[in-house]
């Protein structure tokens, strides 16, 4: 769990140029993070390679929070 | 040479203008997957003749309109190539009918493979052009998509919904350094047109303003461009390539 939300927040740190303490489970990556629709997106794209797993367009489109990406992914491995 | 390192993924390359935009993008350096859906000896041909010229191609069948197919082609370019700068979305077909005598199948058939294609096979490449912050697509539209056609109500429908396409791929992939352009080519001669009755032909003339048809390569030479560096300033637009025709 925590080896997750490290690396997730290793990418949302270099994708949105945001501080690592902003990074919190519960950081909207729109409303809190500073993204763009495209940016999440990206960020999602991401996430499949880092954790080698296809995240279908109706799973990425629930991932809206920092917290729901770890979730998803933790629910995956 | 202006695509010296690029690798492009024409679909519906093996016959027509298709061919030719293929060709063309190899003659300028580009490595080329050839895409088909049923011809292909004459697929197999014109990735001989790249080769020829020193290029790299390979021919590779897929139906645009079926995402699946669409999804495996454009990974396997990307696997035989490394990656994937350009698409030139050119695959369609025709089932021309009266409005009133337009069997349903006719209209689903041109829309899937004229339309949806073209979204398909825009959305399987975006995740590699997004990765790479570069990349240049370039829709083969008509010019019947801007001025409308009695007798192609499907094909116009379909030809109109890439333009509009295209502008919305522009402004959504603008900022990941991806344009989206596109070409409506007016008469050209190829398999597609020559089955018109000469009379429709004569009649189409008198409409062009440069008084001829054109040739398989005016397009070509026009996605040579937008595909360049050469129109990096250019992204949402239709390029009319036909004499004239409409202005």
């Amino acid at each position: 769990m925590a080896d997750v939300l490290e690396r997730v927040t290793k990418i949302i740190v270099d994708r949105l140029g945001v501080d690592e303490s902003q990074v919190t489970l519960e950081a909207s990556f729109k409303d809190d993070l500073g993204a763009d629709s495209l940016d999440v997106v990206e960020l999602v794209m991401e996430l499949e390679d880092e954790f080698n797993m296809e995240i279908s367009d109706d799973d990425a489109e629930k991932i809206a929070s920092v917290g729901d990406a770890v979730n998803y992914i933790n629910s995956q491995v | 040479m202006r695509l010296e390192g690029k690798v492009a993924l024409v679909t519906g390359a093996s016959r027509g203008i298709g061919r030719e935009i293929a060709f063309e993008l190899a003659r300028e350096g580009a490595s080329v997957a050839v895409n088909y859906a049923g011809s292909e000896a004459k697929a197999l041909e014109l990735v001989d003749e790249i080769k020829a010229m020193g290029r790299d191609a390979f021919a590779i069948q897929a139906d645009v309109s079926n995402s699946d197919s669409v999804t495996d082609m454009v990974k396997e370019t990307v696997e035989r190539f490394g990656k994937l700068d350009i698409l030139v979305n050119n695959a369609g077909i025709t089932k021309d009918n009266l409005l009133m005598r337009m069997k349903e199948s006719e209209w689903d058939d041109v829309i899937n493979i004229n339309l949806k294609g073209v979204f398909l096979c825009t959305k399987a490449v975006t995740r590699q052009m997004m990765k790479q912050r570069s990349g240049r697509i370039v829709n083969i539209s008509s010019i019947v998509g801007v001025s409308g056609n009695a007798g192609q109500a499907n094909y116009v429908a379909a030809k109109s919904g890439v333009i509009g396409l295209t502008k919305t791929a522009a402004k959504e992939l603008s900022s990941r350094g991806i344009t989206v352009n596109a070409i409506a080519p007016g008469f050209i001669t190829t398999d597609m047109t020559d089955k018109l009755n000469e009379e429709v032909k004569a009649e189409m003339l008198k409409q062009i303003p440069l008084a001829r048809f054109g040739d398989p390569k005016d397009i070509a030479r026009t996605v040579v461009f937008l595909a360049s560096e050469d129109s990096s300033y250019m992204t949402g637009q239709t390029l009319h390539v036909d004499g004239g025709m409409v202005m």
